[in-house]
């Protein structure tokens, strides 16, 4: 699950998952849900993979990709499927298509005290972004 | 933790948080604020971000936070830190993501009367020619060797393909190119996201804004700048678009590495920092500052845009329909300074995050008629409230290298302000009291509403008062064009 929270100048999401792989999703999901957006036809497929020296710049790069997808590309992706994760390796299937109704840009994803806790539940963080 | 008793009172509008306070500290953290603007900066993370900045190796007097300062990441909104050179770090997220995010100000030789009954074509024109908004390209088609070279010249390279004239870049901080880009330190991503941004507004608070001089407080200072009660004037608001948010991205992700590298330990990942000589400090103090030189550019191609608008609509009624720069200058950005320390003249990286430079009188950069007055310093307010235009003064050298505040300043986080108010809402009330709005969004125009932020007037009386800037001419919106 996540949920957005107060920052005074910028979004902040705080993200809780039962493992590493339902945080990660969780924190795309939660980005998306930033910008407003949700893909339209015709549906695109991709794979990404990813390697990080921690967990936390892991996520930082995840996010990016989506980012990077929606600016450049113009597309958003709604379906996450991981199919290898490491805190330190990332493997996923990524479908989503062109970006609709849009109206706010996640312009950059901050290490702003960016830490992933073990909590008794799982895993928890809070990410920062720019807009 | 950094509350209330932190900080001791230096003055009157003059707080800080000794050295003493954290053992992690190289030097104070000081913050200029009115009590009401210390307590605003204690209940949200400023306080916290201003000392942590203090941590930084190589900084030097005190870390600073402006009167509009506030909560950001890293480094807080306003914040101001030197580092001593060559050894001192550089920080990418001292700069920002929005690097060179910067503020024109173009003046007419028009009054309201003139202009005030094509308001609203006028707006249109200027949301038609200046591509805004969330993900859209512009108009210009520029290959990848044309971006190298805008990466260098910056405004230069607008003023080789005809969007600028000669004395827009004279009134343009460090003429609008600053030396040392290095195109080469951007990746691939960052120069994919810059090439079809060139001349495009982006989302956000990002802004073209036409307005009247209000009010003239310093007459000297307006007449140098060529500013009169009356006049119609533009403000352009915008920055580096994508790739400088990629260049930000891709070093504070390479920093990660370089602070173990350099065994430097730091409070906030989102601080990381190299040594200005570095390997990894030149690499990003030359993408930052091509970075910087699109930022220039970016805001030239746009003001061409206005001019032609101004052209379109105005051009049929007056033959004065023409905009001249008065200045353009940047609000987040690392530069090399030299500045007096303890008596001694040395060199500096001055990170400026949301803060201006604010250069007194003397200064030879300036434009010859500007000289004997000091740097203008824009300080653009909320969405339909006042901006001001002040001018650097010789106290902001002692108190903040030079640097003075920004803009008003949030107050409000957006998701707070987009459950108060309703962007439908906002829109009425603005044009109930005569404002022209052009708004891509309604949620973005939501989030940017004046209650959101502190009020622009005290910010500015407050940095009168201490001496960081001068009070020059008071602005009041009549059309704003939003992305």
């Amino acid at each position: 699950m996540f949920e957005e929270i107060e920052h005074t100048a910028d979004y902040a999401v705080r993200v809780r998952g039962t493992d590493l792989r339902e945080l990660f999703v969780e924190a795309a999901r939660g980005m998306n849900a930033l910008t407003g957006g949700r893909p339209g036809q015709p549906s695109r497929c991709r794979e990404l993979v990813l390697e990080a020296p921690d967990a936390e710049t892991l996520l930082v790069s995840w996010l990016e990709e989506l980012v990077f997808l929606m600016e450049v590309e113009g597309e958003i992706v709604d379906q996450f499927e991981i199919l290898g994760l490491t805190p330190t390796s990332l493997k996923a299937r990524l479908t989503g298509g062109p970006a609709v109704d849009v109206d706010k840009a996640v312009k950059a994803v901050t290490f702003h005290e960016l830490a992933i806790r073990e909590t008794g539940d799982g895993y928890e963080t809070t990410i920062v972004f720019d807009v | 933790m950094v509350d209330r008793s932190a900080f001791g009172k230096i003055s009157e509008y003059v707080w800080e948080v000794p050295r003493s306070f954290r053992d992690d500290m190289r030097v104070p953290a000081r913050l200029y604020a009115s009590s009401e603007m210390l307590g605003a900066a204690i209940s949200d993370k400023t306080a916290q971000q201003l000392v942590n900045m203090a941590t930084l190796p190589g900084a030097v007097r005190w870390a600073a936070a402006m009167p509009d300062a506030h909560q950001g990441y890293g480094f807080c909104i306003g914040g101001v830190l030197a580092t001593r050179l060559p050894d001192g770090v550089i920080s990418p997220g001292g700069v920002g993501y929005d690097i060179n995010c910067g503020v024109r100000l173009l003046r007419s030789e028009l009054e309201q009367e003139a202009v005030g009954p094509h308001m609203q074509e006028l707006m249109t024109s200027i949301d038609r020619k200046c591509p805004s908004g969330v993900g859209k390209g512009g108009k210009l088609r520029i290959t990848g060797k044309e971006l190298d070279q805008l990466l260098v010249e910056g405004a230069g390279w607008a003023l080789k393909k005809g969007y600028a004239r000669p004395e827009d870049l004279e009134r343009t901080e460090s003429g609008g190119r600053i030396a040392g880009a290095l195109p080469s330190k951007l990746s691939p991503r960052a120069k994919n996201r810059g090439v079809p941004q060139v001349g495009t507004l982006g989302a956000g608070n990002h802004f073209v804004e036409v307005d009247v001089v209000e009010e003239v407080l310093d007459e000297e200072a307006s007449s140098a700048f060529g500013l009169w009660p009356g006049q119609v004037v533009v403000q352009i608001h915008t920055g580096s678009r994508g790739l400088g948010h990629q260049v930000a991205s891709d070093y504070v992700k390479r920093f990660q590495g370089a602070v173990r590298k350099y065994g430097i330990r730091l409070p906030d990942r989102e601080l990381v920092c190299a040594p200005f000589d570095s390997p990894e400090g030149k690499d990003y103090f030359g993408a930052m500052c091509a970075a910087a030189n699109y930022a220039f550019s970016n805001r030239q191609v746009l003001t061409h845009w206005v001019r032609q608008s101004f052209q379109e609509i105005l051009s049929a009624h007056t033959s004065d329909w023409d905009l001249h720069q008065v200045y353009d200058i940047a609000h987040n950005i690392a530069k090399v300074e030299t500045h007096s320390v303890d008596g001694e003249e040395v060199k500096l990286c001055v990170h400026r995050k949301g803060a201006t430079r604010a250069f007194g009188p003397g200064f030879g950069e300036l434009p010859a008629e500007y000289r004997s007055v000091g740097q203008p310093v824009l300080v653009p307010g909320s969405m339909g409230t006042a901006s001001w235009v002040m001018v650097g003064t010789e106290r902001s050298m002692e108190l903040s290298f030079g640097s003075s505040c920004h803009g008003a300043g949030r107050s409000m986080s957006r998701t707070k302000a987009k459950k108060t108010v309703w962007g439908s809402d906002l829109l009425k009330q603005l044009e109930g009291e005569g404002i022209v709005v052009r708004a891509g969004s309604m949620a973005g125009l939501a989030e940017e509403a004046p209650v959101a932020y502190k009020d622009v007037d005290m910010v500015v009386e407050v940095v009168h008062n201490i001496g960081l800037a001068r009070k020059v001419a008071r602005l009041r919106p009549l059309g704003v064009m939003k992305g």
